[in-house]
């Protein structure tokens, strides 16, 4: 299990709901339960969702492990210049 | 075996030295072939039709006389191009940007577009096409667009991240929020509390080398584009699905790149190429112009933001918050949402909060511009802590350094953050010889921090090597600066081979694996990590071979200075294997030798930096000088010092030009009054001082040299450092950005007459 | 027959070409002559990234008509190097990272090859504002200008 903080939009569409603890080892798994239970989630996840891992900001690869006790936070997708 | 992207200390031969990069002759000699320097056989001339209207409804186009002039061979406005965006309003936002579909939503906006045999015919034809425009109701300014009475840009924006949600449409497309603890209780524990508000006008990327490509579109499907980006597999991707094409069909080879800054990271004028070669059966060279590239592509955002910060008189932050509304151009983006969580990520802060507005105007799509959103932030932010602190009678460094992020601290973004450079960023501005210089009439000083987060991304790279021992590395993250020569130097660094004998090239989108852009300061950071893996799977190629050659077991084979050696008292009489040698012996031991990398590198690590500023300002004229300007940041290591100096100085020189002279000036019309170099005026030697930099390294540990990006960073602080800079020279708090002459002027005749 | 013939001098060639009026030298020496190393930034004369020297004056091609070339000496960057041998101004300037995108160098080159000409130990200042009229976007001008006070100093023989 990990607990996981939605923000911004995220936030909002998971029905204003800002920490989450979800079951999941990898960020893979952790997208598809989240789409399960919040399915206005499924868009933003579509478009590509940063992950923050212990503060280091990562991109939604699949495999990347979620460690437990991690403090992760899911941001929307960054831009750069 | 898989790779391991952690740090590893060690002692460096090849990075951290400052050869000549391998692209550099050509670059001196006139060689090197940008966007427009490229021609195919049989290419017409295309050009497009803009919108003279900042906001007009399109209610027919007649191009029947251009498409009968001779000498035209296509002709097409949006009837030509379907609409195969599926439901993604994003791709549909960009369909619309390259051509509008029934609304012309800014002057600029492209409407119809020609190909033609040369640029005369081409002209002409671009005046006999007939546009019937119903001019609408116009807005351009940040603020003025909020309002209620608002003209609408779209009557379907119903402002998203808003309890309950809105019943009446307006210009806002999205509220977004951030931060922690409560500020209300913050600001009660404040001693003093400053509460400003600040305006930025609107900038653009200012690249020298306009938008160019050369697009050609074959019967059979196959397609080919030679263009000027920031990232052609993204172009590639982002075009077939706009016209339909099939995306291993068309394929993208990135010229060399005159400037981008973020604002070759999205297409403009690309679909537009792609569709009129389709329809010609020709190839297209369309190339924008300097007014066009003003009017129809970048900028930034315009902004407005209030920011109130309050501290105890022991100089503790103990509450921040700031409003930010940022101009999105005609469609919406993540503008004010960037703004929102870069805003306070410089310090540790038990109460903050931020909220950002994404707002739409009449004004061309907004673009990413190097470190996106951040600056202006900065600049409101630094402003206040910079007021503050002097109200408490703190010095501003100081002031920062006790209030600073460290390893630990909750950001303002939300995450925690791990190892970062922020203090010693500071420290080491503390102690730099500029800080204490003497200052004289009418001058001033001002610092500043600034903060960017970096990107990995998609990256592949493969590396050859040659029959004579040689390497070739291919790689696809586009050089914007330099980057071959930084990359040649990691291949050299982990082969334990000499620099000479490494060649770096950029590959097309049919030669390797995809790439993600070359943009959030990843080139370097994330090529270089793609670099070192592709070296160890190549050593472990040659350690195989050698061992063959040798007859011996792999395990006996180590790898030291760029050669095989026998390890193991056994093998004392085998001499170690160069890679010529092993690369000679290859078509026996098993063929061509390579090396391979595909991964998303990730772990950049976000970057901090600290800027000083001296002005002069002339009470008459309102002109600023820039006296001295320093810029200390964080490279983690840098690869090729001098490429890292580079991107520090030209951040630096963007922000400079962005505090004092450059805006896009709009009439009464909404039409732009300046989409030239003349009137939009960026830094030019004269204006500057030489720009002194301090690399700090402080490895990243998520990367095997500790390199961090550092691209994009040095653009955040300047515009707050100028600005404190330029306040203390005249003793006015300066709120409006650029602080031009005749805004200085109007300041200081403001002060007086108030005193 | 609509074009203009046009004869003229390039890095020491005799050129002859055809162009329409409208068309700038910029035009004819990268449309029509296969000389790409100008570059068209802004075709108003702001940039200085098409520069080139026409009898020994420093100009904008982008402000000079291709008719007008007619009888003159022109220079362009594809000069500048004699055979395989750069000129001390670019050697420095590869040496000096004076360059990221490199789509102004070639301007520049010229630039200080004309200003070195007429100044061969310029102040600081000086440079600066010799080169006052050529746009760099990525390098804020540090390194160009360290670049050209030591292709100077070699240039002297110092």
């Amino acid at each position: 299990m990990v607990e996981v903080t939605l923000w911004g939009a995220l936030g909002a569409a998971a029905g204003g709901k800002e920490k989450l603890v979800v079951e999941a080892k990898d960020i893979r798994e952790l997208f598809r339960n989240l789409a399960e239970q919040y399915p206005a989630l499924g868009p933003f996840i579509e478009r590509g969702i940063a992950v923050s891992i212990d503060g280091v900001i990562y991109r939604d690869t699949w495999s990347k492990e979620l460690p437990q006790d991690a403090e992760i936070y899911l941001l929307p997708r960054l831009a750069g210049g | 075996m898989g790779f391991d992207p952690s740090y590893a200390a060690r002692t460096f031969t090849s990075v951290g030295t400052r050869p000549i990069r391998p692209d550099g002759v050509d670059k001196v000699t006139g060689r090197a072939r940008y966007g427009a320097d490229f021609n195919m056989p049989g290419q017409l001339v295309g050009r497009i039709l803009r919108s003279p209207h900042a906001h007009a409804r399109i209610s027919g186009i007649d191009a029947s006389k251009a498409k009968a002039l001779k000498g035209v061979k296509a002709v097409i406005t949006a009837a030509d191009l379907p609409d195969l965006t599926n439901g993604n309003s994003d791709l549909h936002d960009i369909l619309d940007n390259c051509m509008a579909r029934k609304r012309a939503l800014y002057d600029g906006h492209a409407v119809a577009a020609v190909a033609a045999i040369d640029a005369r015919t081409a002209r002409r034809a671009l005046d006999l096409i007939e546009v019937d425009y119903e001019v609408l109701a116009h807005v351009t300014d940040v603020d003025e667009a909020m309002k209620s009475s608002a003209p609408l840009l779209h009557d379907t924006v119903f402002t998203g991240g808003v309890e309950p949600k809105p019943t009446k449409a307006s210009n806002i497309t999205n509220r977004t929020q951030y931060g922690h603890g409560d500020v209300e209780v913050g600001f009660k524990e404040a001693d003093v509390v400053i509460e400003r508000s600040f305006k930025t006008e609107q900038t653009h990327q200012g690249y020298i080398e306009p938008h160019a490509c050369v697009a050609s579109v074959n019967p059979d499907g196959t397609c080919e584009m030679w263009v000027c980006t920031q990232g052609h597999f993204v172009y590639r991707q982002q075009c077939a699905e706009l016209l339909g094409l099939d995306v291993s069909k068309l394929r993208v080879t990135s010229s060399e790149i005159g400037g981008g800054f973020g604002g070759k990271t999205h297409i403009w004028a690309e679909p537009i190429a792609l569709a009129l070669s389709r329809r010609a059966g020709r190839p297209v060279k369309l190339v924008m112009s300097r007014e066009e590239v003003f009017r129809a592509s970048g900028p930034t955002s315009a902004t407005s933001i209030d920011v109130k910060i309050g501290a105890r008189s022991d100089g503790t932050i103990t509450a921040a918050s700031a409003t930010l509304r940022y101009s999105c151009g005609p469609y919406t983006g993540p503008w004010a949402m960037l703004g929102a969580m870069t805003s306070f990520a410089c310090y540790d802060l038990k109460n903050v909060k931020t909220v950002g507005y994404e707002v739409l105007v009449n004004r061309p799509k907004t673009a990413a511009y190097r470190a996106p959103s951040a600056p202006m932030a900065a600049f409101a932010v630094e402003s206040v802590i910079d007021e503050l602190a002097q109200k408490i009678g703190i010095n501003p460094v100081e002031f920062r350094i006790k209030n600073a992020a460290k390893e630990g601290t909750k950001s303002s973004y939300g995450p925690v953050f791990g190892p970062i450079g922020i203090g010693p960023t500071l420290e080491a501005a503390q102690r730099h010889p500029h800080m204490n210089a003497p200052l004289g009439k009418n001058q001033g000083r001002g610092m500043a921090c600034g903060f960017w987060f970096n990107f990995g991304g998609q990256t592949c790279t493969d590396l050859n090597i040659g029959a004579d021992g040689t390497v070739t590395l291919t790689v696809g993250t586009v050089d914007v600066g330099g980057s071959r020569a930084s990359l040649s130097l990691v291949a050299a660094e982990e082969l334990g081979i000499p620099y000479a004998q490494v060649q770096t090239v950029v590959a097309d989108t049919g030669t390797l694996g995809y790439n993600d852009m070359t943009d959030g300061s990843r080139g370097t950071f994330s090529s270089s990590m793609a670099t070192i893996s592709a070296a160890r799977n190549a050593i472990g190629v040659m350690r195989d071979r050698a061992a063959r050659m040798w007859d011996i077991h792999v395990d006996d084979v180590a790898w030291e200075d760029g050669h095989a050696k026998a390890v193991g008292g056994k093998h004392d009489n085998l001499s170690p294997l160069s890679v010529k040698d092993i690369a000679a012996a290859a078509a026996k031991t098993g063929g061509p030798i390579a090396g391979h990398s595909e991964l998303v590198a990730d772990g950049a690590g976000v970057s901090f930096a600290t800027h000083i500023c001296d002005v002069e300002v002339d009470p008459d004229t309102g002109a600023t000088k820039i006296l001295r300007y320093t810029v200390v940041q964080d490279a983690g290591k840098a690869v090729h010092p001098a490429y890292v100096e580079g991107q520090y100085q030209g951040g630096a020189a963007q922000g400079i030009g962005w505090a004092l002279n450059e805006e896009y000036v709009y009439g009464e019309d909404g039409c732009l009054q300046n989409p030239g170099f003349l009137d939009y005026r960026v830094p030019v030697c004269s204006d500057l001082p030489m720009i002194d930099t301090q690399i700090l390294e402080i490895p990243n540990p998520n990367h095997p040299y500790g390199v961090r990006g550092v691209g994009e960073t040095s653009i955040v602080p300047p515009l707050a450092a100028v600005a404190n800079a330029v306040s203390n020279a005249v003793g006015i708090r300066m709120t409006h950005i650029p602080m031009s002459p005749p805004r200085i002027l109007a300041a200081l005749e403001a002060d007086r007459r108030a005193h | 027959m609509s074009g203009i013939a046009v004869s003229t001098t390039i890095n020491g060639d005799d050129v002859e070409f055809l162009c329409h009026f409208e068309e700038t030298l910029l035009d004819v020496l990268r449309d029509h002559l296969g000389l790409m190393g100008a570059k068209e930034g802004c075709s108003t004369g702001d940039c200085g990234a098409c520069s080139v020297i026409l009898d020994g004056r420093l100009v904008c091609s982008c402000l000079v008509l291709g008719a007008e070339a007619e009888g003159h000496h022109i220079e362009t960057i594809e000069g500048m190097a004699t055979g395989e041998t750069l000129h001390p101004l670019q050697a420095k300037f590869l040496e000096h990272a004076a360059l990221q995108c490199g789509f102004c160098t070639p301007g520049f080159l010229m630039a200080a090859k004309y200003l070195l000409a007429s100044n061969p130990d310029p102040t600081e200042e000086q440079i600066r504002f010799g080169l006052a009229g050529n746009l760099c976007r990525c390098t804020g001008y540090d390194k160009i200008v360290r670049a050209v006070q030591d292709a100077a100093r070699v240039m002297r023989g110092d």
